[in-house]
């Protein structure tokens, strides 16, 4: 099949950037949307013009490498998956895509579509922790832990950390990313002595990379490639109030 | 009060003071609309509820400035979020497609003011009267049953409080994940909330202007 | 250059005690005068980073991702073994040792591999106790499954993203520890040289992908955790970016690289379906529990699976194998899909597959047990391929999936070069000529949080405090270095792409240093290797410049060193004309067809020392002496 692409071009950090039409042609529907890109990306080179920059790793859908918007869906209309995993059976002969990066303050361009997340990174070493040193744990079955919730917190602990919750938000803001990992930890009894501090860090860390507030427009969630709940964003907000309301601190 | 106002920094504990006075506004239109609905039992039943309100005497003022400092908290805390919002992406995309969100949740912070602006007239219309010479301070119901009479105020009303579901639509089940309120069990149950409020809240006002058109309240 | 593996002396069981009392303490007030840098974010690297940071060290730690939270060993999917004996099934610390000296074919070295069992346990408390959410039984207590024939329950597991979840856990305490100020974090770095000074390994060059930047970083030792290089066949499960670049700059300054040819190939992968292929996925081996593996009788049958009946059908590893059946070592049913498949008989687009079907296990346990059982993986599957599952069978391949060769290490894991180390998949050392199923993610995290942090301070303590500075000759020199090479790679702007020559060369492999090896092959192999080089050389097209994000030069250069790599491992696999584990020569085969070993002969580890650009590498020997485990033939019949 044959596919137009309006694409993000963007040299570094400085530059403006700016649409770029482009074509793909020859696509097979058995590619990943990736390997769509591979093509185009091998005929720009033959033509002597620069490939299009787009983060990637392990093409199956766990590292978090990957994403970008397309046609105003962060990783693409497929849900609970990630675009490395999409593939072109998805879209049909002439077809219009807009490929843009993921836009926030706090995720700035790099170059085309690939952006710099470590914002999610400072908001982890911020708290998203349990302080346990290497050596010096109990043995792992001393404490039970309700199937219940070792079930939950699995699911929180999914996030791959990709942005697409941050991108498709209204308002970028990173709820969904951060209250994950403080549910994961808070529904643990391992991650109870830290759980208020851990809550109250990670929230001044995400203020201060710049993302925007949640309004629970629930977009995050519906994007998310690991389908990571709504029920998180509450259990954050539940947390920070008893953070705030009940601690010293 | 120190660690109220390190709350408020944070945009959480903006979003919780957005949704207790969310809330708190919305048990006062509850009651107001209970209130209002009096109509229906005719002007003596209405007009002794009006009374008995006014007889409240500096309680009424009391409640009268509580209810500003609410709105005034809510209006400058959306305002506040707003602007670290709108800060939070400052190139905009070029398509963006909605997926789980709603137009009420899109719109919140258009209905919000509008809702506002329409609670100042409202106010200039029937609790201070202005440019209308029938008004009777004393006399609520003949107040009500005449400004409705005029089929373009109605609309004016009747458009306001649709926009006022709107708001409430995605403000109902918005405040209880803001507080944290969330269950899986009871997910459901909070939508099926925020459909029940607002559902009554709308029709309990709308009730109102269509009743005196309709020509069921005279 | 002189191979000692310095093992600890005294009985199995006390080793790792012995070398712990006897080695050299740095005082705690006295670590932080110590830099060491780290390479690798992974669950080796990771572990390592944040465990010596608690300690008190001063940490660098690179990786090349744009975090370190997305190192490849987040794909992992089956689990994680431990010796817990949870389960009440007779498992031990020796057991564990012995299944993993036995499952690697008796080419891993003993006191190595005793640790790691003897480690396993602590791994399970540690990351438990960071958060990792393992499954649980009803009772709250921790879950385990049996996983790639082990006869007994000690896998641990986190649904199937087992890798993902050890990975979070280790970059939790290694956030916790950039947070703290005791690791300096650098990202989207690839490791470009490693510097020596006096003979030491002092430092690194790595280029900054974002601005082009080539920055030089010295501290007191250097730990390499940099994965593994399953990469040089193009097409392989491991993710776009892993690489043998660091390891190899490594070999170049003088360490020596060990048993290069052992690979590993995973039975269960989904096929390739096109030449535009960039990567292939795993499907979790624990499918060939209830699905049964087939292909037609017939050559070249084109029917859909349905309407082949079932007289039609060769089941051929139930038929070859009946005690083992569809659950037969990888590198078994590796080889004979293979074998199935070159006979004409394999099924799907390409004739590169065989069947998996589930319709017997959905009969047996109905469609919903299955999908309690399955579900993830078929969805997976179906997403994939746009086939389902429950309808019709499943369609695999082999692939490339695992290296157990890497930088030969001492039980300290120090590699021939001082104050050079080596830990996880990068290194050679735990799993012999093949590496059993759940055993990769121990060995990482076993290096990183238990071996390491101890193993370092002995030679730290001995070395002292202090280095050279980067502005040392070494690092000028080893700058210059690579500027020219980036140089002259971006000057040729050829015709070939990075991708089309890595796809020759990835070709090349998997036809004659794949899951079979004769000398013929080989012999041809290294032959025309020469002759892909140089078209790199002379017709590579890298657009752009050196001082900007440019993704087709960190391609390249990574292919560069692939190119040389290649050669070493087809090297390797001529010389060991031995089969062992997942090195299969034709040449020694039993009469049935099995991988057959020759202890006489190969009893020992293969470490290949570099001789300069265009010389022949020298092969040392280490050799293996089995004093616990009884050297037996393999045998699944
Ligand atoms: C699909 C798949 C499934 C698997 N399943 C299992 C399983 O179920 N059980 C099991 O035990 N094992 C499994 N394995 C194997 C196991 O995951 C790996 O062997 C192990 O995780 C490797 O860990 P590592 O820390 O050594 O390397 P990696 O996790 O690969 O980390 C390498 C690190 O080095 C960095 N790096 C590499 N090169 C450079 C460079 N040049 N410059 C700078 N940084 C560099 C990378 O950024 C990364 O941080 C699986 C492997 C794959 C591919
Ligand atoms: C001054 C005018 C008003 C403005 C500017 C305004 C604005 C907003 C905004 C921006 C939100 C955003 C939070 C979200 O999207 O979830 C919000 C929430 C809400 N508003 Fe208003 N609003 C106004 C008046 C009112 C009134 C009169 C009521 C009650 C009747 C009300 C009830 C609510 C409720 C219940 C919420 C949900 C709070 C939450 O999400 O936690 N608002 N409002
Ligand atoms: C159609 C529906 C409504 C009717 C019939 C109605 C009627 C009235 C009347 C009669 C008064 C004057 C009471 C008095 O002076 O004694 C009043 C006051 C008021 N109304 Fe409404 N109202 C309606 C909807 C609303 C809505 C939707 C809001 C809020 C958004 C609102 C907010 C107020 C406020 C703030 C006052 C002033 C109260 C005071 O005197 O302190 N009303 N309303
Ligand atoms: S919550 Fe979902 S969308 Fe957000 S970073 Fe995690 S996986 Fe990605
Ligand atoms: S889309 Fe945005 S507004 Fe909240 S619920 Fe999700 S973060
Ligand atoms: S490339 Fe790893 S998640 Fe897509």
């Amino acid at each position: 099949m044959n596919l137009t692409l309006y694409v993000w071009r963007q040299k570094d950090a400085n530059d403006k950037g700016r649409m770029v039409q482009l074509q793909a042609s020859g696509i097979s529907e058995h590619m990943s949307f990736l390997e769509m890109l591979d093509v185009v990306n091998e005929d720009l080179l033959k033509k002597g013009d620069e490939p299009i920059a787009f983060d990637h790793d392990c093409r199956e859908g766990i590292c978090g490498m990957c994403g970008m918007m397309v046609n105003g869906k962060a990783h693409g209309p497929q849900d609970g998956t990630c675009l490395c995993q999409l593939h072109m059976r998805t879209f049909k002969d002439g077809d219009v895509l807009y490929l843009e990066p993921w836009r926030a303050r706090a995720f700035p361009v790099i170059r085309d579509l690939v952006v710099d997340r470590s914002a999610f990174d400072r908001i982890i070493q911020a708290g998203g922790f349990i302080s346990v040193n290497s050596g010096s744990a109990q043995d792992a079955n001393a404490i039970p832990i309700p199937k219940e919730n070792a079930d939950l917190a699995m699911d929180a602990a999914a996030c791959i950390g990709c942005g697409a919750c941050v991108a498709q938000c209204p308002n970028a803001s990173a709820a969904l990313f951060v209250s994950a990992k403080i549910s994961q930890l808070a529904l643990l009894p391992q991650g109870q002595s830290e759980r208020h501090i851990r809550v109250r860090k990670m929230i001044e860390q995400m203020d201060r990379e710049g993302f925007g507030n949640c309004t629970n427009h629930g977009e995050c969630e519906a994007v998310c490639p690991k389908e990571i709940s709504l029920n998180n964003i509450a259990r954050m907000n539940r947390d920070q109030i008893v953070a705030k309301v009940t601690k010293a601190s | 009060m120190n660690w109220f106002l390190d709350f408020y920094r944070s945009t959480v504990g903006k979003k919780v003071v957005m949704a207790v006075t969310g809330a708190m506004l919305v048990l006062f239109l509850v009651g107001h609309m209970l209130g209002n609905l009096q109509v229906y039992l005719g002007a003596e039943a209405y007009n002794h509820y009006a009374e008995a309100l006014k007889a409240l005497g500096a309680g009424l003022w009391a409640i009268r400035l509580g209810l500003l400092t609410i709105l005034v908290i809510h209006l400058w805390s959306s305002f506040l979020l707003w602007r670290t919002s709108s800060n939070a992406r400052p190139v905009s995309y070029r398509k963006w497609t909605p997926d789980a969100s709603s137009y009420a949740s899109r719109t919140m912070r258009w209905t919000g003011p509008i809702i506002a602006s329409y609670a100042l007239f409202h106010i200039l219309h029937l609790t201070v009267g202005v440019q209308q010479p029938w008004f009777d301070p004393h006399n609520v119901y003949s107040n009500v049953v005449r400004g409705f009479s005029n089929p373009l105020l109605s609309g004016i009303y009747i458009v306001s409080m649709l926009l006022l579901v709107f708001h409430l639509y995605h403000g109902a089940w918005s405040f209880l994940q803001s507080l944290g309120a969330n269950h899986p069990r009871y997910n459901q149950w909070r939508k099926n909330f925020a459909l029940v409020v607002t559902a009554a809240i709308g029709l309990g006002f709308i009730a109102v202007p269509l009743g005196v058109l309709a020509g069921w309240v005279k | 250059m002189k191979l000692d593996a310095k093992i600890p002396a005294g009985p199995i069981a006390e080793k790792w005690q012995n070398a712990k009392f006897s080695n050299k303490l740095v005082n705690p007030a006295n670590k932080r005068k110590y830099t060491v840098i780290v390479v690798g974010s992974g669950l080796a690297g990771g572990a390592a980073a944040a465990t010596m940071a608690e300690l008190g060290y001063k940490v660098k730690c690179f990786c090349y991702q744009d975090s370190p939270r997305r190192a490849h060993s987040l794909a992992a999917q089956g689990g994680i073994n431990a010796a817990k004996n949870y389960q009440g099934d007779g498992d031990s610390i020796f057991r564990l040792f012995y299944d993993t000296v036995k499952g690697g074919d008796y080419r891993s070295r003993e006191a190595n591999v005793y640790r790691l069992a003897e480690v396993s346990n602590n791994i399970i408390d540690q990351c438990v106790a960071q958060g990792v959410p393992f499954a649980r039984e009803y009772g709250g207590y921790l879950d385990n499954r049996s996983f790639g024939g082990a006869q007994v329950s000690r896998t641990f597991y986190a649904r199937g993203q087992t890798g993902q979840q050890l990975l979070l856990g280790c970059y939790s305490a290694l956030s916790r520890q950039i947070g703290a100020g005791t690791v300096e974090m650098y990202t989207r770095r690839d490791m470009m040289d490693l510097v020596l000074v006096d003979g030491r390994a002092e430092g690194i060059i790595v280029r900054n992908q974002v601005t082009g930047e080539l920055e030089a970083h010295a501290a007191d030792a250097v730990v390499l955790a940099t994965g593994g290089y399953a990469n040089a066949f193009f097409l392989s499960t491991n993710a776009k970016g892993c690489s043998v670049s660091a390891a190899w700059q490594a070999y170049r300054k003088g360490a020596a690289f060990a048993n290069p040819c052992f690979t590993q190939i995973h039975p269960t992968c989904i096929p390739v379906s096109g030449d535009y292929q960039s990567k292939l996925t795993l499907m979790s081996e624990s499918l060939r529990n209830d699905g049964r593996i087939w292909v037609p009788r017939k050559q070249g049958d084109t029917r859909a699976a349905g309407d082949i009946p079932e007289s039609e059908r060769e089941y051929y590893l139930e038929e070859r194998y009946p005690s083992f059946g569809n659950l037969v070592p990888r590198d078994v049913a590796s080889r004979n899909a293979k074998a199935v498949c070159d006979e004409g008989r394999g099924v799907g687009e390409g004739g590169l597959g065989v069947y998996l079907d589930f319709a017997d296990a959905i009969e047996r346990m109905g469609e919903d047990q299955v999908r309690a059982k399955y579900g993830n993986l078929f969805h997976m599957y179906q997403k994939i391929t746009d086939e389902n599952p429950y309808q019709v069978p499943m369609r695999i391949y082999p692939a490339l999936h695992y290296t157990m060769g890497g930088l030969w290490v001492d039980y300290n894991l120090m590699s021939t070069i001082d104050g050079l180390f080596v830990l996880g998949e990068a290194n050679f050392s735990d799993h012999g000529a093949n590496r059993l199923g759940a055993s990769a993610l121990m060995q990482g995290l076993a290096d990183g949080y238990f071996v390491i942090p101890y193993t370092i301070g002995n030679y730290l303590a001995a070395k002292g405090a202090g280095f050279a500075g980067t502005d040392h000759t070494e690092y000028r020199a080893a700058i210059e270095g690579i500027n020219d090479k980036v140089n002259s790679i971006l000057s040729v702007k050829g015709q070939s792409s990075v991708d089309e020559i890595h796809r020759k060369l990835g070709l090349l492999m998997w036809e004659h240093c794949g899951m079979a090896r004769e000398e013929a092959g080989l012999k041809k192999a290294l032959s025309e290797m020469p002759a892909i080089a140089e078209e790199f050389k002379t017709s590579v097209n890298v657009p752009g410049s050196p001082g900007e994000f440019n993704q087709t030069l960190v391609k390249a250069l990574r292919l560069a060193d692939f190119l040389e790599f290649g050669e070493l491992m087809v090297r390797d696999a001529l010389e060991r004309s031995e089969s062992c584990g997942g090195h299969f020569r034709l040449e020694s085969q039993t009469e049935e067809g099995e991988a057959l070993r020759d202890d006489e002969n190969f009893a020992h580890v293969s470490a290949w020392e570099y001789k300069g650009a265009g010389e022949t590498p020298v092969m040392h020997k280490e050799p293996l002496d089995f004093e616990y485990v009884k050297l037996t033939q393999r045998s699944y019949k």
